[in-house]
């Protein structure tokens, strides 16, 4: 960390160092050896003390840097919290589309055969249905179709009703679009914290940073309970004291007097 | 019966009013956040609210509470569906006048329960 100060300061060292040297030459031309090797012990010490001056400056710098590292508190927040949950937070993003995927995937495996074997049927049927129609059955064979007619409408209504049941399935798979969407919001904005704050740092790296303020977090979390903070992933800090489904909701409200 | 559903995520709303479809209620408007659904429950005459709770603007809690305070709509039944899970919220919500509170991921039966609980107190003049 240069400042105008300490080079203008190195400047001074250096012209003086250039003085000493030129005396140096003309104490040894006039043969002065005693003023020479005060001087040649002089230009040593200078040395050493711009070394020091150095290594003190970097030292120091060294030092604020790693205090104010220390003394971030929302930084060791998000270390210590907030970057364990957000990964918490993807993990469970991953697991809802996965069971969302598999959920859609079985109602789909489930109706394909069964709409693939009505079609097929109803083919079968109708070229029957047609025959019949342009009076090529015999009577045995019109009591036969009107058998399998019989058994192909119950099984119509069977089947169409599960893959109804199959349909609202795939329907109510898709909430995982709004559930993981909620949680994804939560961790792009903490990625935003930590851009700000890592900027934050390079910018004022060396400079005190304040001491955590109890009051603002606070507030800071009730804003968040008032904003709404989408759905308690398992294992992260806002975990706590959640309801665990619909039983537990309707227990706590019914003591409330609902 | 007319609904309005609150919810910012698209998918939602839309899987809600396809489980209202199936519950036999047609006739249902859709709002992205509390600070638009407002303005049309002011003029729109519905006669039932379902909300999510977590929104852009004006979450659904802050939407109640604006319902509540409004002479025109304070007795319109409020369902909250939301994924707000803590008993914090919940009092809240309860405090604020809920009808209903649903968590979310919730079913279709869930769903039906709770509107047919709430209708039964409204008829039954509670």
């Amino acid at each position: 960390m240069d400042t105008p100060g300490v080079e203008e300061k190195a400047a001074e060292i250096k012209a003086r160092q250039l003085e000493m040297a030129r005396q140096l030459v003309s104490h040894i031309e006039a043969g002065d050896e005693e003023s020479a090797a005060r001087l040649i012990e002089e230009l040593g010490r200078m040395h050493e003390s711009v070394l020091f001056q150095e290594l003190g400056k970097l030292t120091r710098d060294l030092h604020e840097s790693l205090n104010a590292f220390r003394l971030d508190s929302r930084i060791s927040e998000l270390t210590q919290t907030e970057i364990p949950d957000a990964k918490e937070r993807l993990n469970y993003v991953v697991s809802l589309t996965e069971d969302a995927a598999h959920r859609t995937l079985n109602a789909v495996e489930a109706s394909l055969p069964m709409s693939e074997q009505l079609s097929s049927r109803a083919g079968d049927l109708a070229r029957h249905w047609q025959r019949f129609r342009a009076r090529e059955l015999s009577a045995e064979e019109f009591r036969q179709l009107s058998g399998e007619l019989g058994e192909f409408l119950a099984r119509v209504h069977d089947d169409a009703e599960a893959i109804r049941r199959n349909l609202s399935d795939v329907l109510m798979a898709q909430d995982f679009q709004d559930l993981t969407g909620q949680v994804i919001r939560r961790v792009i904005n903490l990625v935003q914290d930590v851009e700000q704050n890592l900027v934050g740092l390079v910018r004022i790296s060396g400079e005190r940073l304040s001491t955590p303020d109890q009051k603002k977090m606070q507030d800071k979390r009730a804003e968040d309970q008032n904003k709404g903070m989408g759905p308690a992933v398992p294992g992260t800090a806002g975990a706590s004291d959640v309801v665990s489904g619909q039983d537990d909701v309707d227990d706590l409200l019914s003591s409330l007097g609902f | 019966m007319k609904i309005l559903i609150v919810d910012d995520f698209s998918t939602m709303r839309r899987i809600i009013k396809n489980l209202l479809r199936d519950l036999g209620f047609n006739n249902t408007s859709e709002a992205d956040d509390g600070s638009t659904a407002l303005p049309m429950l002011q003029n729109g005459n519905f006669d039932f609210l379902i909300t999510d709770w977590n929104m852009p603007n004006m979450p659904g809690i802050d939407l109640l509470k604006a319902v509540r305070a409004d002479d025109k709509l304070k007795t319109m039944p409020v369902l909250l569906v939301t994924a707000e899970a803590k008993r914090e919220q919940i009092v809240e919500a309860a405090q604020a006048g809920v009808n209903g509170y649903i968590i979310k991921p919730f079913t279709a039966e869930t769903l039906r329960e709770k509107i047919e609980k709430i209708f039964e107190r409204i008829n039954a003049g509670g």
